[in-house]
């Protein structure tokens, strides 16, 4: 029997060596604020390489265009608009740290590519509203791809691997793809969702070991319909309760995922989870930044590893990783950034 | 604690886990339900179907799922006036099927 596509290899892309242009998210900064700054930090001052930073560029429109609140057009002119900035700089390579905006990109691109007349008129537009005129990027990818990419060199200089201090065992990890990354154009991203190995490389090169589970192509529920209206955040959350419940059997030491709302709501619904059923799901959820950045021994509060709900305690002893627990709701400076009314209230295991 | 929402549970039916209990007596009364190939011919000329909701051919999916409920209050539309059982290109015993609904559910 012969298969579309048979071969994982397939799925492969080509990533840049270096010289990119950064677009930031729009909620990873609210829902992670260290995760950005750790991969600018790692790839720039450990791997020494050239990513720019523009402070102009705005939001790709992901969300307001995936609630239909967004017309199309805006979205193109936008996303013109983004990559004017990127050609501005003098820049060929596009790195998105954003699910939502790789995919947005890679929609419209493919778009302009298929009907030149609506590059055309997003070029019109973008020139009439702003003067700028772009080129398109000869490379785009996520931020996963291009940590991916360099993975090797991370892991050779970094202070720890994923394995439990203790016991010298490899931590079990369970990773998540988010849907937009690996199914909006599974070519696009490495191993798309059939062959998920974005995350997965990232986890054996730093040496811990991947677990498949049932449902790891699952959506993970974020979907923007699904949690922007109150009334249906019944489905985002049976969604992760289908991950969970897919997943805890295989005991895991935490989860990794490469989308902002997959880590924000596998965290999140897990109180809740446990809150409406009873449930006692307590498992960590990482970025793979923060990931990369346990890795290389960047300081977990630093990280940014106290605006999680699961608390990462647990698995911050298991990795070995010295911390000072009294500095968990100190901010940058020092300063107190407030902390839950009941702190064990928000233990999944107290409830 | 109150979210403002509640789990919603997917419409998945796990065939292994239904009770096939009222399915088996239904095939045991009238077994020519087991010739059904549900090409809706029944809801076609069902005349009840004209002016409710009343499908045969759901009815028989309902009971093959096991959602006995959704059945039981689906048929309490129908007039048994026979005339799916003359259009059954399989040759179901359709009202017989009915009659032996209404008593087992």
């Amino acid at each position: 029997m012969s298969y579309r596509y048979s071969n994982w290899q397939e799925y492969s892309k080509e990533i840049a060596d270096d010289h990119y242009y950064y677009a930031r998210s729009c909620i990873r900064q609210n829902f992670f604020p260290g995760s950005e700054k750790a991969f600018l930090d790692i790839l720039r001052e450990d791997l020494g390489m050239d990513i720019v930073e523009d402070p102009r560029h705005t939001t790709c429109t992901g969300i307001g265009y995936h609630s239909d609140v967004v017309p199309l057009e805006t979205t193109m002119a936008i996303v013109a608009r983004q990559f004017a900035l990127m050609t501005e700089c003098g820049y060929e390579n596009y790195v998105a740290s954003c699910i939502t905006s790789f995919g947005i990109y890679s929609e419209v691109l493919d778009m302009w590519h298929h009907f030149p007349e609506l590059e055309e008129k997003a070029r019109e537009n973008l020139f009439k509203a702003t003067g700028r005129e772009f080129r398109k990027p000869k490379i785009l990818v996520h931020t996963s791809d291009l940590m991916f990419h360099v993975r090797e060199r991370i892991a050779e200089k970094g202070v720890r691997r994923l394995v439990n201090a203790s016991t010298g065992e490899p931590l079990r990890v369970v990773d998540h793809i988010g849907c937009h990354y690996a199914k909006v154009f599974p070519k696009k991203g490495i191993g798309g969702a059939e062959f998920p190995y974005v995350l997965a490389g990232m986890v054996e090169a730093w040496g811990g070991a991947s677990v498949d589970y049932p449902e790891r192509r699952h959506c993970c529920g974020f979907g923007f319909r699904n949690y922007l209206v109150q009334a249906n955040r019944g489905y985002s959350v049976a969604n992760s309760q289908k991950k969970l419940e897919s997943m805890a059997p295989y005991n895991p030491d935490f989860i990794v995922a490469n989308c902002p709302g997959c880590a924000m709501f596998l965290d999140r619904w897990q109180f809740t989870l446990n809150a409406m059923t009873g449930s006692r799901y307590a498992i960590p959820v990482l970025t793979y930044e923060e990931m990369a950045g346990l890795v290389m021994g960047i300081d977990p509060w630093e990280l940014g590893l106290q605006m999680h709900q699961v608390p990462v305690e647990p698995l911050l002893d298991k990795l070995g990783v010295e911390y000072d627990p009294a500095a968990k709701y100190l901010g940058k400076n020092g300063k107190f950034i407030g902390q839950p009314l009941s702190v064990e209230a928000y233990n999944p295991a107290a409830l | 604690m109150d979210f403002g929402f509640t789990v919603n549970a997917p419409r998945a039916i796990y065939l292994d886990k239904i009770d096939p209990a009222l399915r088996d007596k239904l095939i045991a009364r009238e077994r020519t339900t087991l010739l059904c190939i549900g090409c809706g011919s029944c809801t076609a000329t069902c005349t009840a179907g004209q002016f409710t909701g009343f499908s045969l051919r759901r009815v028989q999916h309902l009971v093959r799922r096991g959602e006995y409920d959704a059945a039981r209050r689906a048929i309490t539309d129908c007039m048994l006036c026979g005339k799916c059982r003359m259009v059954c290109p399989r040759g179901v015993n359709t009202r017989a099927v009915l009659h032996a609904l209404l008593q087992i559910l």
